[in-house]
């Protein structure tokens, strides 16, 4: 029995306490000191870029995301890369300069509202149906590797660990409130940094460095091949293992996917709007950007490494499946202490993800189905009330979403099927609705339905073994092109036939009519805080990296 | 030791921005800066003495590095830059600063 288990003493469970208590503290203090749920912080539109950037990529590099590009990197080599390089930087960089003025313009307070001011009522309902189910799966997905992380550190079966996690974290959102939420959620990003660097050196050395890890990684099953981001995905004849030739990588995860993710996904854009300016929104993602040019290095070398170190690597399930890959590396190489960092940083992103989602789930369904739709007119309280029992509902869901997600060996390839079927489509109902004054509000609503059931269709019809694909990943990327075809047609096909909206309610949502009220203030107008600069910039690197590895 | 000074100097900030409005002392007290600092600079301290004290096998078990001292280093210096960077430019006061602006900037 191969029995894999940390060798974690006092001062590691020490590290662990300090944090949480300093996240919970800051959540206790911080109820006595505002009285107005940290509107200084949330809103008020008055934050400087340099924290709405922060919060942006902190949101973004959840544990989920950690333990799966690690899977990635294991499983697929240097080419994970192209979901940072082509499947991230264009997307951040077109959100922040092309798409930020309406969002920020149109004063919407999130995404579901703007598709309200846009098409109709049913497409905003639609939306916070399609939203509510899509938050409560991924808060089960961070629910379950919290409980691999578990089952890992006290050899917790991951049932138990599942139901306990999302007891901790229901009582955590108690607790400390929406505040202790927040800062956890840009605390972890630096912790897990903290983490994750070590953890990179010490693995480095020990293969001989990025020639060492060349030099073994050909060895392994995965080959030569998971050695490039490009070479060997010519159409037809795929050698990646990525499995998905070019076109599938720049069209389906670097344009579909990756745009629907970034410009509509609830929890990203909402950081970038409680901005203070025009000019901080659109540097919001822009700034993002940078850190998460250079993220490959902390989770693709660690997952190639553990291909090249840890025997027998690989598999759906036990001790040794991909998604155990940064797990399997500190118990490998961290002594006590860091050993702690790491499993602090481990910890407090699980948590995060799953309070984000858990309390974005929570928001939806109060304020975009419940409030306007069911019960309209309560007075306020009646809706603090409903949305704490939604947040205790939403982590029950969650407990089973959780183990949907224990099904996938590979759990950025099950995030990546969600993202498929829920934010795809909608970004293709986003990216004609804000360009083309002409497509109705009903053509919003039958876009974004038959978009999103294609996609889910497909998806059903691979699970079920009726169509085949080379990847998991090549599924998303058919999916997501599928939703996208699908949805752009019947936009249009639709906006045929139904009247369109009249032209002056349309102020400030569609293209070239975007409210210009928005002066650069004197300080934003230094090159520096260009955002076109910023946004060019993260583009040639992000290009330029592409080139050294092809 | 740095984290004497450190506390010296956070409690003469709180003192002077006592006499602020809630809002901005509210803002330098949740400053994620000082958050974010405060905490790496303990953990860097406290894996430093670790570093120090850890015993051949530990070390053998990191490749052959100090990993403990090497990051404890690290993370004490984050902590100290994020510290500095909050004392030098207090939230509260950037965020005053900008609302009088904006205001001064109203016609009227």
């Amino acid at each position: 029995m191969n029995q894999v288990r940390l060798n974690t003493d006092t001062l590691d469970y020490a590290i662990v306490v300090v944090y949480f208590v300093v996240v919970l503290g800051i959540g206790f203090v911080a109820k006595r000191y505002i009285k107005t749920s940290l509107d200084y912080f949330l809103s008020g539109r008055s934050l400087p870029a340099w924290i709405t950037g922060l919060a942006f990529i902190s949101a973004n590099l959840g544990a989920t995301e950690i333990l799966g590009q690690a899977a990635n990197g294991a499983q697929y080599g240097v080419a994970t890369a192209n979901y940072y390089w082509v499947g991230a930087i264009p997307a951040m960089v077109f959100l922040g300069l092309v798409m930020m003025p309406f969002y920020y313009g149109s004063k919407v307070r999130s995404v579901p509202e703007y598709l309200r001011l846009r098409f109709n009522k049913q497409s905003h309902l639609l939306t916070g149906f399609i939203f509510s189910i899509s938050t409560i799966l991924i808060a089960g997905v961070n629910l379950y590797a919290l409980a691999l992380v578990l089952n890992f550190l006290l050899g917790w079966p991951i049932i138990v660990g599942i139901v306990v996690a999302a007891g901790v974290v229901l009582a955590y959102i108690t607790l400390g409130g929406l505040s202790s939420a927040i800062y956890n959620e840009v605390l972890q990003f630096f912790v897990i940094i903290a983490a994750l660097v070590p953890l990179v050196v010490v693995a480095l050395v020990d293969i001989g460095g990025w020639g060492g890890l060349t030099d073994h990684f050909k060895h392994t099953k995965v080959g030569e091949a998971g050695l490039h981001v490009f070479k060997g995905t010519a159409p037809g004849h795929v050698v990646n293992p990525i499995g998905a030739s070019w076109l599938g990588i720049v069209f389906g995860l670097g344009f579909v996917l990756s745009f629907g993710y970034w410009t509509t996904n609830f929890a990203e854009v909402q950081r970038a709007l409680s901005a203070r300016n025009l000019s901080a929104a659109k540097r919001t993602p822009l700034i993002g950007a940078y850190p998460k040019l250079f993220i490959p290095a902390l989770v693709v070398i660690p997952g190639m490494i553990a291909l090249v170190k840890i025997p027998h690597l690989g598999g759906a399930s036990g001790q040794l499946q991909y998604n155990n890959v940064i797990p399997l590396l500190i118990n490998k190489y961290l002594p006590n202490g860091m050993l702690g960092i790491a499993l602090t940083g481990l910890l407090a992103s699980f948590m995060a993800g799953v309070a984000a989602n858990v309390s974005a789930f929570n928001t939806v369904v109060t304020t975009d189905i419940y409030e306007p739709y069911i019960k309209p007119g309560e007075p306020d309280h009646h809706y603090v009330t409903f949305g704490r029992f939604a947040t205790a509902a939403g982590i029950i869901v969650s407990i089973g979403t959780a183990l949907i997600a224990s099904g996938y060996s590979n759990l950025m390839n099950y995030i990546q099927a969600l993202f498929s079927v829920f934010n795809s489509p909608l970004f293709v109902t986003f990216l004609i609705g804000m360009f083309w004054k002409r497509m109705t509000p009903w053509a919003g609503f039958w876009s974004l339905l038959s978009g999103t059931l294609s996609s889910f269709a497909l998806w059903m019809a691979y699970k079920l073994g009726w169509i085949g694909f080379g990847s998991d990943l090549a599924e998303s990327m058919v999916g997501s092109s599928l939703a996208f075809f699908v949805g752009a047609g019947v936009a249009v096909a639709v906006s045929m036939v139904t009247p369109p909206k009249p032209v002056e309610e349309l102020r400030g949502l569609v293209h070239g009519m975007a409210v210009v009220d928005e002066k650069v203030p004197p300080e934003d107008r230094v090159w520096y805080r260009s955002p076109t600069l910023l946004g060019v910039g993260a583009l040639a690197i992000a290009l330029a990296f592409c080139i050294i590895f092809f | 030791m740095a984290e004497d000074r450190f506390i010296r100097e956070s409690e003469q900030a709180e003192e002077e921005s006592w006499g602020a409005p809630q809002a901005e002392r509210a803002a330098n007290l949740f400053d994620l800066r000082r958050i974010i600092g405060g905490l790496f600079v303990l953990y860097g301290v406290v894996l430093i003495i670790v570093g120090l004290g850890d015993s051949a096998a530990e070390i053998r078990k990191a490749a052959g590095v100090h990993i403990n001292l090497w990051a404890g280093i690290g993370m004490l210096v984050m902590g100290i830059v994020f510290l500095t960077w909050a004392f030098a430019r207090p939230l509260g006061r950037q965020l005053r600063e900008e609302e009088e602006k904006a205001a001064s900037q109203q016609p009227g």
